[in-house]
């Protein structure tokens, strides 16, 4: 039997709220499948699992916060032999670690899962495990492992529409096998409803949402609450933005809303504290610096831009992630963990972001793969992250995956930054502005676009004779636009 | 097109992406990028709302002549030959 697990989604959760299940009973599930929606400090996030199964048992029902490590829901492999009656085959305890909870009634558990979720509302982010022993215990199987029921089915991403649409979902007709209700199927009921008022009502509602949504309460700080205020405007305008947005599917940023902006706020802070102090207290960084010349890149961007419509443009920071991407397959030692005193190279490159949401916080979430990704290709998948990131809607790989980070401060108009590393990374690169420069070559100066870009490293994985090769790598990758194809 | 018909088309492509802008009090002679933080990922986005709302294509090399409200309706005036 499989165990799906409340994921650590950031160094320092400790509890996740979920919020709403994808799949039930019976469903077959496949490896990398979003199953789960489970709320955090940054944002909800869509939780995929990690193994083909069957569906035995939905063991937490939304809306719960439940510790690290409770399991949410079990599976059956695929091909093991299935248990008689698959509904209640949640009969063992499961909250390891939650001493003789497992004799506790079903009653208990909202009580103390209130009590946890009161906890973290406040702000109290040290709810330890023991205090939240709520790990609800299917003594009967029966009931917990029953589909929900008086709640419709449908995607976040559908929620999220119906309500910027004002559609009713329980007027909505699923369209899947599943009978979940899809994106699509809230759009052709919005295309409907449209035909038969006033014609063209959903872009028009859309457009007018994005201007007259976020009106921020007097004196407050205005872009405090900007991050989920300005969720629904965010995605009305990018949920059609197909232009760059190939293959992606809006965010689903509906359950996010059920903690107050302010809150949010706070608990993403308190985790970029914790995390970068506890970088700075335990990893020696070093810090090297390189100028590179981008001569080659802006033009061999540029002309490619020219020749390309708008919509399927390159940012010139897509070129630089690739190349990044592309140097660390050179260099193992910047690409992994610092796990129990010792490093561990990642076998591929989860390259991760630094994206600043417009509230002011801070996501760092994968480019998974990121080594062999193509130009176009990683700018598709930046695209969809910046989206899902600012829509508040990332991926549970996205958030734990990363591998090695890049901060990019340019449009910032700064030029160096010398960054933190992220714990258990081992390395961080920087990115400044790219500036027009004096340049001396071949014995003559000429201006050139240069960039200065950093290494921070971990002294315990790697010495700086090989960030420096890193950096060298980089220059040399980047004379080479072409070959970023 | 009437220049304030343009207007409005900008206004509505930065608050896609800026929506808790201040588009009451923002200066049309000052940068669109340091008012409303918008990064390059926003600039692009703004570009394809524009290329939606107008139909102009705005080159990546003229992007510099839109960076200011007052600049990006002239600019974008002169292309529809208003």
């Amino acid at each position: 039997m499989i165990e799906f697990r409340m994921p650590t989604l950031g160094a320092d959760m400790e509890a996740g709220k979920l919020v709403e299940w994808l799949v039930k009973p019976g469903d077959l599930v496949k490896r990398g499948q979003v199953i789960a929606i489970v709320e955090t400090d940054k944002g909800a996030v869509e939780v995929e699992c990690w193994d083909d199964g069957v569906v035995e048992a939905l063991v937490v029902q939304p809306v719960t916060e439940v510790p690290v490590g409770t399991v949410l829901a079990t599976l059956q492999e695929i091909g093991a032999p299935v248990a008689s009656g698959v509904a209640s085959g949640v009969v063992e305890p499961v909250a390891r670690g939650a001493e003789s909870s497992a004799g506790a009634s079903r009653a208990d558990i909202p009580e103390a899962a209130g009590l946890a979720a009161a906890g973290r509302a406040t702000g109290d982010a040290t709810s330890t495990p023991a205090d939240t022993t709520a790990a609800p215990i299917a003594s009967d199987g029966a009931a917990t492992s029953a589909p929900p029921t008086g709640r419709l089915r449908a995607t976040p991403a559908a929620r999220r529409r119906a309500q910027e649409l004002g559609i009713d979902l329980a007027a909505v007709t699923a369209s899947g096998a599943d009978g979940a209700i899809a994106l699509e199927d809230v759009e052709r009921a919005a295309a409907g409803a449209a035909k038969s008022a006033t014609g063209n009502a959903a872009p028009t509602s859309a457009s007018t949402g994005a201007v007259d949504a976020p009106k921020t309460a007097p004196g407050a700080d205005p872009r405090a609450s900007t991050v989920t205020t300005s969720a629904p405007a965010m995605a009305a305008t990018t949920s059609d933005h197909s232009a760059v947005s190939t293959g992606t599917r809006p965010p689903p940023a509906e359950a996010a809303r059920t903690t107050s902006p302010a809150d949010r706020q706070a608990a993403m802070r308190d985790a970029i504290a914790s995390a970068m102090a506890k970088s700075k207290r335990e990893i020696p960084h070093y810090y090297l610096g390189q100028w590179i010349d981008l001569s080659r890149a802006t033009a061999w961007l540029a002309a490619r831009n020219a020749e390309r419509p708008v919509t399927e443009r390159v940012l010139f920071a897509a070129v630089l992630l690739t190349a990044i991407a592309r140097t660390l397959r050179e260099v193992a030692e910047l690409n992994g963990f610092w796990i129990d005193g010792g490093f561990r190279p990642a076998a591929a490159i989860h390259l991760g972001v630094g994206i600043a949401l417009r509230g002011g916080g801070l996501v760092a979430p994968a480019i998974h793969d990121a080594g062999e990704r193509s130009v176009d290709d990683m700018m598709r998948a930046l695209s969809d992250l910046v989206q899902r990131a600012r829509g508040g809607s990332l991926r549970s790989s996205e958030l734990t995956d990363a591998t090695v980070t890049v901060t990019n401060l340019g449009d910032q108009g700064v030029e160096t930054v010398y960054g933190v590393i992220y714990p258990p990374q081992v390395a961080l690169v920087g990115l400044g502005k790219v500036v027009q420069r004096p340049w001396a070559e071949d014995g003559a100066v000429s201006v050139r676009p240069l960039i200065h870009a950093t290494l921070s490293g971990d002294h315990r994985a790697s010495v700086g004779h090989r960030g420096a090769l890193f950096l060298a790598a980089l220059d040399r990758i980047l004379q080479s636009p072409e070959d970023l194809r | 097109m009437n220049p304030s018909a343009i207007r409005q088309a900008v206004i509505d492509a930065l608050s896609s992406v800026a929506p808790e802008g201040d588009y009451d009090r923002l200066r049309p002679d000052r940068g669109l990028r340091e008012q409303l933080d918008i990064d390059s990922y926003d600039f692009l986005t703004v570009m394809v709302r524009l290329h939606e709302s107008l139909g102009v294509d705005v080159p990546e090399a003229d992007y510099g002549k839109l960076a200011t409200l007052d600049e990006a309706v002239v600019y974008l005036a002169a292309r529809l030959g208003a």
